[in-house]
């Protein structure tokens, strides 16, 4: 199926819109290989260039010899491994939390009619307009008065506190027809049940996509877990390569962020369909 | 908002079916018990919220108006937090920063991508080359890009300079250059964060019926006549919607500045939350950073006020 778009199929299919579309569509792929594909091919490359080699201008376009002490050094020198740990830990730990009190909260004001809730809901929409960073230094305040500095909890709980994914949720939520609820309730199923064995798996596509956002989100994130982790043992990757990036040989810094971009770039390539979906459909239904 | 409110008359009368109504004390412990209930699924997410989101933000008010040193007892001091952030020389040069680099985010970040929008919409094949190619920076870590090309902005041996040697141009001592410092970390958050935006535009692109691109052909419209007239006015609400989206974004930025140029050179890359940054954790201020906090959160909270109206408005006409 195609749509007419700008250019009329006729036009197009004229000797002169064939040759002009064919330049277009290559520059196209010239500009995307070049802006976008050659940073990373550079910065993959140049990890596996010696140090003098790495230096050198004009600078090699392939290695002149290709070597992996570059990867194997930063996973050794910068303790790489505890740092992706820590990282897959914080990650893992703020998308279980969201998805458990997230979930509950949002089918809460959907499904059950709390008393003041929608006093609830403006409440926790009023948060979409406060920006996340402006709060950063109250909220360390906050997180270090509960003792939670350096404790992956200081990534999990305010992760939860996110009126986006939250109320994503609820509006999904607030499609399902009533009816298929009521009809478990009748059959004597709880409200937990109701939840876990009709709400939720009618809900994949929903979960899919605020799983994403909240991955994605601890995976990138640099300010908080700055302000949160001084422990260096406890920081996650992002924060480790920026404190270890001064007295770092330069190709074993560029191997390390090779390193860190791999899991969020395999799982981008896993799920682009989904993805690049899910940023078109969210965004154009707001 | 009409169909919810629809939904709930409809559920009132369902809930109550043809029975002899239970006793009246009766019924207000059951109706007791469900909200207990409604509020044992909401107590952890109103706790988080609590904690990390409504606190926090009293808070910013409340110590913007204190002397606070952890662990110690504040004190109120009146405005002298403000007076005190009004007169830093980094002050000023932190708004100035700020401003222009959300203006050159603009100017650069957003006519880009919807130029590559437009084109990537007519093009007919390697379609999904092209989406997941521009999306890729989005998903390398903020910090490796802003490390990446702190190496390409290397004035010696990196990249960009590299680029303009071959080419036979002038070398630029890009982010190491008082003048080119804040361009240069544009075109790093643009390069990074353009993905998203050219996706948006594109799903918004497709949504424009091909029959107005046809009656305007019929009318004599060029190519250019038919973006001015079909595409921008039936895309606006969406260009609009991702402009504040921007400028909401772009006035936090610290990633960049705080990896690539550590604020310099002579303040040329400071920009307010990294002046916040700096008050609370360098100079130990967290009343300074307070002040700056409620500043910054005034004037995004407008902008956010003014997006949540526009989207909200859209929502119900449609």
């Amino acid at each position: 199926m195609s749509t007419r778009t700008l250019l009329s199929p006729a036009a197009l299919a004229r000797p002169r819109g064939k040759a002009a579309y064919w330049t277009v569509f290559t520059g196209t792929v010239l500009l995307f290989v070049i802006a976008f594909l050659f940073p990373v091919y550079w910065m993959v490359t140049g990890a596996m260039k010696s140090a003098d080699e790495v230096a050198r201008t004009p600078p090699t376009l392939v290695p002149e010899r290709w070597h992996v002490s570059g990867y194997t050094d930063a996973w050794d020198l910068m303790q790489l491994p505890t740092h992706l740990w820590n990282t897959v830990v914080q990650a893992a730990g703020a998308w279980l939390c969201q998805l458990v009190f997230c979930t509950a909260a949002a089918y809460a004001l959907s499904k059950l009619r709390p008393a003041f809730g929608k006093v609830v809901l403006g409440g926790i929409l009023a948060t979409l307009m406060v920006p996340a960073q402006a709060l950063v230094v109250p909220k360390y305040l906050t997180v270090a008065d509960l003792g939670l500095l350096n404790d992956p909890v200081a990534i999990w709980l305010p992760a939860v506190a996110n009126a986006f994914n939250l109320y994503l949720l609820k509006r999904f939520f607030d499609q399902l027809p009533r009816d298929v609820l009521e009809a478990a309730e009748m059959d004597g199923a709880g409200r937990l049940r109701t939840l876990w064995s009709i709400v939720l798996p009618m809900s994949r596509p929903v979960l899919g996509v605020v799983s994403i956002f909240a991955l994605v989100a601890v995976w990138q994130d640099f300010l908080w877990p700055l302000m949160v982790f001084s422990d260096t043992g406890k920081q996650p990757i992002s924060v480790a390569l920026v404190q270890l990036s001064q007295n770092i040989p330069l190709t074993v810094l560029i191997a390390a962020m090779v390193i860190a971009s791999i899991p969020m770039v395999a799982m981008f390539l896993a799920f682009q369909r989904h993805i690049i979906a899910g940023i078109g459909a969210g965004s154009t239904k707001g | 908002m009409t169909d919810t409110a629809r939904r709930r008359t409809v559920a009132k009368v369902a809930v109550h079916p043809v029975q002899a109504p239970p006793p009246a004390g009766d019924r207000r412990r059951r109706r007791l018990a469900d909200q207990a209930r409604a509020y044992g699924f909401l107590v952890g997410g109103l706790v988080c919220f609590a904690l990390f989101s409504w606190y926090p933000a009293i808070r910013a008010v409340v110590i913007a108006f204190q002397k606070y040193t952890p662990g110690g007892e504040p004190e109120w001091v009146g405005t002298a937090n403000f007076t005190r952030v009004f007169a830093d020389p980094e002050f000023t040069a932190a708004w100035r920063n700020t401003l222009t680099f959300t203006l050159l985010a603009l100017l650069i970040g957003f006519a880009i991508p919807f130029v590559l929008a437009l084109v990537l919409n007519e093009l007919r094949h390697a379609k999904a080359f092209f989406r997941v190619v521009v999306y890729l920076p989005v998903m390398i870590p903020p910090v490796v890009s802003a490390l990446l090309w702190k190496w390409f902005y290397d004035p010696g041996t990196g990249l960009a300079n590299e680029a303009l040697r071959f080419l036979h141009l002038p070398t630029s001592n890009w982010s190491n250059g008082a003048d080119t410092a804040l361009v240069s970390l544009v075109i790093v958050a643009t390069w990074a964060n353009m993905g998203g935006t050219v996706l948006i535009y594109l799903a918004a692109l497709q949504s424009i019926p091909g029959e107005l691109y046809e009656a305007a052909e019929l009318d004599g419209a060029n190519l250019l006549q038919r973006v001015r007239h079909v595409t921008i006015p039936q895309t606006r609400f969406v260009i609009l919607m991702l402009m504040l989206l921007q400028i909401i974004a772009t006035m936090q930025v610290f990633t960049e500045p705080f990896v690539i140029t550590g604020g310099g050179p002579e303040n040329a890359t400071v920009t307010v939350l990294y002046l916040i940054y700096k008050y609370a954790f360098l100079y130990n201020d967290f009343g300074g950073a307070c002040a700056l906090s409620v500043m910054l959160l005034v004037l995004l909270g407008a902008f956010s006020a003014v997006y949540l109206r526009l989207t909200r408005g859209e929502g119900e006409s449609a």
